[in-house]
């Protein structure tokens, strides 16, 4: 018998798998949202335990997913860093249920309710394995479900603008699945293996013999390029502002904030479990990321500024900070990917905070989205106002909030760093901050303002009352002066756990 | 020469996929008409099947239906037939699913160019 | 039932039945309503046009590099077809040789897919059902996609269907679908002895039930399959599917034995878990493949 702790990944996969397969049995909406919030709650709680135990054991093991180890069968494997992320996938899941509870009602059919959860269900089943995962096809089998169920997410508001974003998501994500699954298949190929550590020890050994060094390259390049189409890179991101500007709040949530997050993590996990960063580094592979990354940086905060539409204006920094993580990876150090696990984990509780603000922002001044149009509105919803100030301060990088530490982190890594990268990384961090200001604090400024259109819908809007937002923001507000505030044993967790997953030895 | 025409003949399954690949991806990329986009998401989704079974043959041995001896030198290599199914699967379930999207589109505006689709939808917001 | 269909014969001799039917004889072609323009107008602006070349550009280069790096990485890959590969490896041998041991199935792919890697194929199975759930959420009728006009037209074509009984497809349909029938249900059972299984086996009798459902109209499917019948399937197979892999992954991680008798290889009931797994694939794909056809066909199953 293992110990009881260990059967938790397992668990919390199987949970959601089964809670969404029930989902068509319902009858009604409501029940079906109530089920999929127990489900994350205790999924968050679950992997609460976990990351406990494996904290103070400071181990990480392998779960075998039937009657066969390592080479044969498939696994999951579970530590820190898996327990870490797994917590934020299932916390900010419930709280973006919960935030986005009124305008799944407004946006969904009523019959249909009940498929949409099973979509988020299965997502974050996804999710979950897509980070526990130890196994690569595994990992290609649970893109496809989180592709498709995340463009089920946003067309499930089911306008033909909704539609139509959702064909160019499914067009870019198709374009990714496929890079990612001929790399895998090339990978396969010249090592004979599926499951990351036999990968490694594979991998490893050809690098030392030399064999196949070019194939092995392309893998690497092909790979990341599939992931990081699907995690909207810059050249890839057009899709995103309208995919997720488009969607209801829950969806716009938990896509901004976790799914494009998934990917990333699966990326690490094959730059760690798989290649190892040296070699990573050795193939030039995070170069192109980093290029990248810093041109998404600036390219989308000047798109944002340009931008009216509230939803759109926050995908649009969606990209951007998306560019933060990829400049992180793209450093090559473990110190930098440390960093950028830190500003995925800042990031998934900031956006879905900004998402279910601007959407209670609409919501009491009419269901409008222009900025224009809601002159006013935090008056009228003065804690959606505050949630909206605080997280828009936290992504411009004010000290004290999560975003500071963020950055913090990632300029520390570079300055760690040779020289034209270091000026690279710390120009383009600190121009980025600026521009993020630059569309911001308008916005801020614009909420507060008092203006007509707040005039006009203040009585009505002031009768709405929204409990659940109010729980979600207040708790999303907590989470991200937590992430400012006491960065360090998060980042010793992240750090110690990345050392678990592998690549040590080269 | 002769060699590079060898080795063309050797390869000729991985050649085959690689440019049915490519024919697939730009295809995907460039065409306007979302049902010929289908199509080639398709054709790219088959060839890398093409290839992950042509890696699993070997010359001269049978199917893996394991009839006669347990002797691993009969059969080739079974893993990727299994991951070509799984392959199939999920293009199956992919291709119903962007049907239906393009399907709800055509009803609404009596085409299947994506350009024209997009263009009327904004018109219509505005 | 009978004195009707005489009736019938008798207004058919006598030539009465023409009017009757006349009234909803024909199939009304919707068109949804498309502007002329619309084509002409889509690249109107100068900047759109610029956007369009440039992208067209990329793409072709993007596309072209990617099959030169690949045809090149083709030719250093290990030899196609020969033993000494990196793939045919000790995972392979085991797969074939201990697999009839360990899984009792026959057939190497069905107790790899079905035993060794069974996680990744519940996971197949789940985007079997995700899509059908796509599908069902954009082409169930709502108030959303569908029309009053739309609604009266497709309930015309409901009658058309019921009164255009064609009897010889009708008996034709009635020989051939239990024989397609038959043959998937094979295919499902012997899924661990030879080519073939849950998928294969599902989509035949998906297929089936299509023709069916195409030749004796909706009326007559839904006597016997419904939505709920669809959803209760389904969702059973699956979640037969999900607790028994539940189980066995569990037993197997705890490293504790599962019970399940493996029987002797090469009977039908033998291989544990595998045949039952094979089962509920096979009912899963093939209410599947016709929940496609007929929310494609009518936006309802």
């Amino acid at each position: 018998m293992l110990p009881w702790y260990q059967n938790i990944p397992f668990a919390c996969i199987f949970l959601c798998m089964i809670s969404g397969i029930m989902m068509p049995l319902f009858k009604s909406g409501k029940a079906a949202f109530h089920l999929t919030l127990c489900v994350s709650l205790i999924n968050a709680i679950l992997a609460g335990v976990l990351l406990y135990f494996t904290a103070k054991e400071s181990i990480r093991f392998v779960y075998v997913m039937g009657h066969f180890p390592a080479p044969w069968g498939n696994e999951i494997a579970a530590g820190k860093l898996e327990a870490l992320l797994a917590l934020m996938f299932s916390s900010v899941m419930a709280l973006s249920l919960l935030g986005g509870k009124s305008s799944i009602h407004d946006d969904i059919l009523e019959p249909k309710q009940p498929l949409y959860f099973l979509m988020l269900n299965l997502l974050h089943a996804s999710m979950l394995a897509l980070t526990y995962t130890n196994d690569l096809f595994t990992g290609y089998v649970f893109i496809e479900i989180n592709t498709l169920a995340s463009c089920a997410i946003v067309m499930a508001r089911d306008t033909a603008k909704t539609i139509a974003a959702t064909i160019r998501y499914l067009v870019v994500s198709l374009l990714g699945s496929g890079l990612f699954l001929i790399g895998l298949v090339l990978l396969y190929c010249i090592t004979g293996h599926l499951l990351m550590p036999n990968l490694q020890e594979k991998v490893l050994s050809l690098v030392s013999t030399g064999k196949y060094m070019e194939p092995l390259t392309i893998v690497a390049g092909l790979m990341t390029a599939g992931i990081s189409v699907k995690a909207a890179l810059f050249p890839f991101h057009a899709w995103l502002p309208f995919a997720h500007g488009g969607a209801t709040t829950t969806s716009s949530s938990v896509l901004s904030g976790l799914v494009l997050k998934a990917y990333i993590v699966l990326l690490i996990k094959l730059f760690f479990s798989v290649f190892s960063i040296e070699l990573v580094s050795a193939l030039h592979v995070n170069d192109i990321l980093f290029v990248f990354g810093i041109i998404g940086m600036i390219y989308a905060s000047i798109k944002a500024i340009r931008e009216e539409h509230i939803k759109r204006m926050l995908a649009y920094s969606s990209v951007a900070q998306i560019g933060y993580i990829f400049m992180g990876l793209g450093l090559g150090t473990k110190v930098a990917v440390i960093a950028a696990i830190y500003q995925i984990i800042v990031h998934a509780v900031t956006k879905p905070l900004l998402f279910a603000s601007a959407s209670r922002l609409s919501e009491v001044q009419g269901h409008e989205k222009s900025l224009y149009r809601l002159r006013g509105s935090a008056r009228t919803a003065p804690l959606a106002g505050i949630a909206f100030t605080l997280g828009g301060l936290s992504m411009i990088g004010i000290p004290l909030l999560g975003g500071f530490m963020s950055k913090f982190l990632l300029a520390e890594s570079a300055v760690l760093l040779a020289s034209p990268r270091q000026w690279a990384a710390l120009l383009s961090l600190a121009l980025s901050s600026v521009l993020n200001a630059l569309y911001y604090i308008p916005a801020i400024i614009a909420i507060w303002s008092p203006s007509d259109f707040m005039l006009k819908y203040q009585e009505e809007g002031k009768q709405k009352k929204n409990i659940t937002y109010s729980v979600s923001a207040f708790s999303f507000m907590v989470l991200v002066v937590l992430t400012g505030c006491a960065s360090t044993p998060v980042s010793e967790i992240i750090s110690s756990g990345l050392s678990l997953l592998g690549g040590a030895s080269l | 020469m002769s060699d590079f025409l060898q080795s063309v003949i050797a390869y000729r399954f991985e050649i085959g996929a690689v440019i049915l690949f490519g024919i697939g991806f730009i295809n995907l990329l460039l065409q306007k008409n979302l049902i010929k986009k289908i199509i080639s998401f398709n054709v790219m989704d088959s060839s890398i099947f093409l290839f992950l079974a042509s890696q699993g043959f070997i010359e001269g041995r049978i199917a893996p239906i394991i009839t006669g001896a347990n002797d691993a030198s009969l059969y080739i290599n079974p893993i990727p037939t299994g991951l070509v199914l799984t392959g199939i699967v999920v293009s199956v379930s992919v291709s119903a699913f962007f049907l239906a999207l393009v399907q709800r589109l055509y009803k609404k505006y009596g085409t299947v160019n994506f350009d024209e689709i997009i263009m009327l939808a904004k018109k219509e917001a505005e | 039932m009978a004195s009707k269909k005489h009736s019938r014969f008798i207004d058919w001799v006598n030539g009465d039945t023409a009017e009757k039917v006349h009234e909803y004889k024909f199939i009304q072609k919707t068109v949804p309503p498309h502007s002329e323009q619309a084509h002409d107008e889509v690249i109107s602006t100068r900047k759109a046009r610029l956007f369009n070349i440039s992208y067209e550009i990329s793409a072709v280069l993007v596309c072209v590099i990617l099959v030169a790096v690949l045809l090149f990485t083709v030719f250093n890959l290990p030899l196609f077809g020969s033993a000494g590969n990196p793939a045919s490896n000790e995972v392979a041998e085991r797969y074939l040789e201990k697999g009839l041991e360990e899984t009792g199935a026959v057939n190497a792919v069905a107790g790899m897919i079905l035993d060794y890697r069974a996680f990744d194929t519940f996971g197949e199975s789940s985007v079997l059902f995700i899509a059908v759930g796509c599908v069902m959420i954009l082409l169930m009728r709502d108030k959303n996609n569908i029309s009053a006009t739309e609604d009266s037209l497709e309930e015309n074509e409901r009658l058309i269907e019921i009164e255009t009984n064609d009897p010889i497809l009708q008996k034709i349909v009635l020989l051939i679908v239990p024989c397609i029938f038959l043959f998937g249900i094979y295919v499902i059972l012997n899924g661990h002895l030879s080519p073939g299984g849950g998928f294969s086996g599902g989509a035949i009798m998906g297929a089936g039930l299509i023709l069916f459902a195409v030749s004796f109209g909706i009326d007559a499917m839904q006597s016997f399959f419904s939505i709920k019948t669809f959803k209760a399937i389904t969702t059973t197979a699956l979640m037969c599917y999900a607790t028994l892999k539940a189980y066995s992954f569990f037993m197997g991680a705890n490293g504790l034995e599962t019970g399940i008798p493996l029987g002797t290889p090469g009977a039908i009931l033998s291989s544990g878990l595998i045949l039952v797994l094979d089962i509920c694939v096979g009912l899963i794909v093939a209410c599947t493949m016709y929940g496609f056809y007929s929310l494609f066909a009518r936006g309802d199953i």
